[in-house]
């Protein structure tokens, strides 16, 4: 299916939405502005740069698809435009870490996947 | 506005329980609510349902009034995550305050541990995250949880072995309750030896899957023995995902609290039993201190000072928590409201602490998300 957010991890972009009217950034996916309640949200693409906000290491995979990648590291990073977002990132990343996101094909679609910059 | 009570709880045993169905064990967690609240089906006139994962239905209140032989004025399901049973509870209080019903039964259960797969189970709890930026990750509670834990700990200061005393005294508290799901003594050192599910968090800090039904009536009229009266309810919702909370120091349960005691006058002070939702030992660290009963990165000072022990000043989660009681999904979140009434009106057992007047339950759903505060009093 279709997403604006998806479609921009396939496409090696990340993609955030802004808006037209205050420009505030939006977390994840909105209807109206979390700042000033306009409806006139669009999305952009982020430069990709972002710092480690917080980290764990799975050992425990929650599905078949992803055991062959335990023990993986998964990040929250907020990207230098505000947003954070979620991926996987290289073994040993920190809180803190200046990092650029990396793009991995898996399955049928794409993960994101930050590397130490 | 009336005064409403919790005038009659009922459990089953958590843990494993062969051939149960969420409707089997509703029914027999009703049945003992009803028992202990000296009232018959006849006197419902209320019935909200939590849901199961076990049995999604469009209308389970429905089917679980049909199924009990019951036949009320206002019936329907409730889904706030694990804030569901707090939330329940404060719709009845709101219910009987405003004289719609008399008898509001307020009851959830199902069958999490042996009516699915834990693949199962694990796939359909992490569907509360975010369904094109976070669940395709290959992540799940225990790892939203365990990124909350991460930041939690690296603002704070807090080492990770902290946390282990948490899942320490709920093991303690479990030991005391019959219907437990995890009853044997964990060490300190066992605790921190488990094995890693999702740095920081090892298998000790995370709640089982259990089995298992809860039931509370919240009533217009008191019961027999020491009446308990919800003196105060408050909600927040500030988020569903994790990409969206704003800071890990006020995910929304401050002001839930506020605005229970708002209604109930007072304040965290008058506070002398606790029941805290725990899904992970850094869930119940996050809301002790946000809700002021320990100052940041000092609730396991608190907990190493004995002051949540059964003699302590503030016994917390005296029937073990989700962390060792289990978790049953909304029925687990139910029991800290079950067991803090008993506390209250004198009728633990052997558990019974000291005289209590206050209890304050604060529960969460989702990746602390959806909060509900209740403030509980014994009337003299």
């Amino acid at each position: 299916m279709s997403h604006a957010y998806t479609d921009g991890l396939d496409a090696g972009v990340v993609r955030y939405q802004c808006c037209d009217d205050c420009g505030a950034w939006q977390p994840l996916e909105r209807h109206a502005c979390r700042a000033c309640g306009s409806l006139q949200l669009h999305w952009r693409d982020a430069g990709g740069l972002a710092t480690v906000y917080a980290v764990t290491e799975i050992s425990r995979a929650p599905a078949d698809a992803f055991r062959p990648l335990a023990p993986y590291t998964l990040v929250l990073a907020t990207l230098d435009e505000g947003p954070r977002v979620m991926g996987h990132a290289e073994p040993g990343v920190a809180i803190g870490d200046r990092v650029r996101a990396g793009f991995l094909r898996f399955g049928e679609g794409t993960l994101l996947r930050f590397l130490r910059e | 506005m009336k005064a409403t009570y919790v005038r009659g709880t009922g459990n089953t045993r958590f843990g494993r329980i062969e051939g149960s169905t969420p409707l089997t064990l509703m029914a027999q967690a009703a049945d003992a609510a009803l028992a202990d609240a000296g009232l018959a089906r006849a006197d419902l006139d209320g019935v909200l349902c939590g849901y199961a994962t076990t049995l999604p239905h469009l209308m389970l209140a429905d089917r679980f009034c049909e199924y009990a032989s019951l036949r009320p004025a206002y019936a329907h399901g409730v889904a706030a995550g694990g804030a569901t049973g707090g939330v329940m509870a404060m719709l009845a209080h709101e219910l009987v305050r405003a004289g719609r019903c008399r008898h509001v039964l307020v009851v959830a259960g199902e069958n999490r541990l042996s009516g699915q797969s834990r693949d199962q189970s694990i796939q359909t709890l992490a569907q509360v995250g975010e369904p094109q930026a976070e669940v395709p990750n290959g992540a799940s509670v225990p790892a939203y949880y365990a990124l909350l834990a991460s930041r939690y700990l690296h603002e704070t200061g807090m080492d990770a072995d902290a946390l282990s005393g948490f899942a320490v005294l709920m093991r303690e508290h479990a030991a005391g309750h019959p219907d437990a799901h995890l009853r044997e003594p964990l060490s300190l050192a066992d605790a921190r030896a488990a094995r890693p599910i999702a740095t920081p968090l090892r298998l000790s800090d995370c709640c089982p899957i259990s089995d298992g039904a809860v039931a509370v009536i919240v009533s217009a009229e008191r019961g027999a023995g020491t009446p308990v009266r919800i003196a105060g309810a408050g909600q927040a919702h500030r988020h569903q995902h994790l990409g969206a909370i704003d800071d890990v120091m006020q995910t929304g349960a401050a002001d839930a609290a506020r605005r229970a005691f708002a209604e109930a006058g007072g304040d965290v002070e008058g506070i002398d039993c606790l029941a805290i939702y725990d899904s992970f030992t850094i869930t119940l660290v996050m809301l002790l201190e946000e809700l002021g009963l320990a100052p940041r990165g000092q609730a396991h000072a608190r907990l190493h000072a004995g002051e949540f022990g059964r003699a302590g000043a503030l016994p917390l989660n005296t029937h073990g928590g989700l962390l060792a009681f289990g978790h049953s999904g909304v029925a687990g979140g139910l029991m800290h409201l079950a067991e803090a009434a008993r506390q209250l009106a004198g009728r633990a057992g052997e558990r019974q602490l000291s005289k209590r007047r206050r209890a304050l339950f604060h529960a969460d759903g989702g990746v602390l998300s959806s909060h509900v505060s209740l403030v509980l009093e014994a009337m003299p």
